[in-house]
Parts: C-alpha cells; sequence; structure tokens
C-alpha cells in the first residue's frame, strides 16, 4: 500500500493529543469547581482561558513546525 | 479517490497569506492585501475610538453601550484584576491598545471579501510579543531594580545545588519561550483558522458547482460543508475575540509576575 502526505500532519496530531488531554482536563476541572462554588464562577472562568491558552500554545507551535522550509537532501 | 482528482478544486495553500504587492511595487513600502487590511483596521479602530467617546451621553446609545461595554472590561476584568487598582492603572493604556488591535486584527479574518487575519502573518504578532516583552522586564526592573532579575532567576526556598538545574530552566521560560508562544498562539490560531476557512468554502464551492451540475450525487456532500462553513464562522468569530483577550490577560499576568514582591 502506498501512502502520500504530510509527515507534519503526522506529527500535528500527535501534538493535539497532549493538549487535547490538558485543555480536557482544565475545562472538567472549572466546570467541577464552579460546580461546588457557583460564586467564584467570573474569576475561575478567566483563569481556565489562562490555563487552556498556556496548555494549546504547544499545539500550535506543532502547526508552525510543519511550515518551516527544510532543505532537502 | 474520485471525488478529489476530478478538476476544479483549488484547496488554500500558504500562498494566501504573501499575496502580490498592489501599492508602492519596488520600494521598502510595498504593500500586499494583508498589510492594505492592516491599514484599514488601524484607520477604523481610530475613527471608532476616537468618534465613539467623544461625545459620551448620560443615556447611552447603542453604540456607547458596545464602546463602554469593551473599555470597561478591559479596565475591569484584564488589568485591575490581575495587576490591582494602582498598576493596573498605570498598564492600562497598552493593555487596551494591545487588546483593541489584536481583537480588530483578528477579525477582518472572518469578513467576508477581507478574508484574511492582520494577524495572520508574523510581523504583528512578533512586534506585540516584543512589545509585551519588553513591558514585562521593564515593568520588573522599574519596580525592583536589579532584585528582578534575582527573583526572576534563582526560586527562592530551593536548596543551592537545585540552582544549577533551575536556573537556567527559568532563563528558557521567562525570557525566551514567552516571548515565542505569545507570537506562535496568535499567528496559528489565525493561520489554522483562515486554512479552515478556505477548505470549507474551496470544498463547498466544488461539491456545489462543480460536481452536483455534472449529475454526481457526491456533491450532495456540499449541503453539510457548507453547514459547517456556518458554524466555523461563528466558532471563528469567538477564537476572534478569546485571542484578543487572552493575549492581553497573559500580557498583563507577565507583568504581574514581574512586579511581584517575591513568588
Amino acid at each position: 500500500m502506498h501512502i502520500v502526505g504530510y509527515l507534519a500532519a503526522l506529527g500535528f496530531g500527535f501534538a493535539a493529543i497532549g493538549s487535547g488531554i490538558g485543555v480536557g482536563i482544565i475545562v472538567g476541572k472549572t466546570i467541577e469547581s464552579v460546580a461546588r462554588q457557583p460564586e467564584l464562577q467570573g474569576r475561575l472562568t478567566s483563569l481556565m482561558f489562562l490555563g487552556i491558552a498556556l496548555t494549546e500554545a504547544l499545539c500550535f507551535i506543532a502547526i508552525a513546525i510543519g511550515f518551516i522550509p527544510f532543505p532537502s537532501p | 479517490m474520485p471525488v478529489a482528482a476530478a478538476s476544479g478544486f483549488e484547496p488554500p495553500t500558504i500562498a494566501d497569506f504573501f499575496p502580490d504587492v498592489v501599492l508602492f511595487a519596488g520600494t521598502p513600502f510595498a504593500m500586499n492585501r494583508v498589510m492594505l487590511i492592516r491599514v484599514l483596521v488601524i484607520v477604523l479602530l481610530a475613527i471608532w475610538l476616537w468618534f465613539g467617546t467623544r461625545s459620551l451621553k448620560l443615556v447611552p446609545g447603542r453604540g456607547q453601550v458596545m464602546t463602554e461595554f469593551l473599555l470597561n472590561f478591559v479596565r475591569n476584568n484584564i488589568a485591575i484584576e490581575t495587576l490591582g487598582e494602582e498598576d493596573g492603572r498605570r498598564w492600562m493604556p497598552v493593555i487596551m491598545t494591545m487588546f483593541f488591535l489584536t481583537l480588530g486584527m483578528n477579525l477582518t479574518g472572518v469578513v467576508p471579501g477581507l478574508q484574511i487575519a492582520g494577524t495572520a502573518v508574523i510581523g504583528l504578532p512578533l512586534v506585540l510579543a516584543i512589545i509585551a516583552w519588553v513591558l514585562f522586564i521593564y515593568a520588573g526592573f522599574r519596580k525592583l531594580g536589579w532584585t528582578y532579575l534575582k527573583n526572576a532567576l534563582f526560586l527562592p526556598g530551593v536548596p543551592w545545588p537545585l540552582y544549577f538545574l533551575l536556573t537556567p530552566l527559568e532563563l528558557l521560560s521567562t525570557f525566551i519561550v514567552r516571548p515565542i508562544t505569545l507570537t506562535m498562539r496568535l499567528l496559528m490560531n489565525m493561520v489554522s483558522g483562515h486554512l479552515l476557512l478556505a477548505l470549507v468554502y474551496a470544498a463547498s464551492s466544488f461539491f456545489l458547482f462543480t460536481l452536483l451540475p455534472q449529475g454526481n450525487l457526491f456533491g450532495l456532500i456540499g449541503v453539510g460543508t457548507v453547514a459547517f462553513g456556518i458554524v466555523y464562522l461563528a466558532f471563528e468569530l469567538f477564537v476572534a475575540a478569546l485571542q484578543a483577550y487572552v493575549f492581553a490577560f497573559l500580557t498583563a499576568i507577565y507583568i504581574q509576575l514581574a512586579v511581584a514582591e517575591e513568588h
């Protein structure tokens, strides 16, 4: 069988596993905390976005690496 | 795949972000479509924020409510909430600038006819990230002097042999990785957003206007891609606002970490 495609796409897929799990944990924990203490929702939401932003940055670096032109051997 | 092999389907490429020069060709001020969009956004932002805040009324109209909501949001929920009352008011102007600039530039990615975000080419995110980088280092030195470097590089309460391991890591994560991730987060959000939107549009046009008139029933997939395109457009709108919020918020957080007495 012959498969044609970008190896960078595969790399992005692997990177997405990690940040997907990370973002899932962050959002899940935030929902849990809001369920316990609904009055903290505003503060927790901004913390959640901070955590998501830091976590998914790795994913976006993985997208960027696909666009770096490598010298052909 | 027989479907993709048929002619007429043009997937978006990375060349979308580097269109042909249209103005001042040959000079150092050569401008292409993306730069014209940036100029347009800056002019619109200046007009909106100038005339939107000139004649404020006690009973606000619809435009004033929106302007005041956004300005209040950045001042209270980003600047003052992270930095505190005094520092928040001091750093508010630059955080406000970053928020509105990224918001305006991101939103052009979903405007029909413009269809590319001003932040989707590396120049603008890089400049904004460098400004944020210079700002938090300046804020730290201004508040603490050289103890800022000591605070940032040598974590308190750690046995001293660990500094051989921790100090290079802190140096890397604070002064090198922060500007890179700030740039990449904004840039790649907009790049991938544009590529996906353009892919959905191209696929819809191919399915509905090339395949379906030929009597190929695979063309009905186009209905699905149009529906996905509408959902994704709304998602892009959300991402544009979220990334502007995140960029301004992270800048504020970095400044706050720099001016904190100890952490």
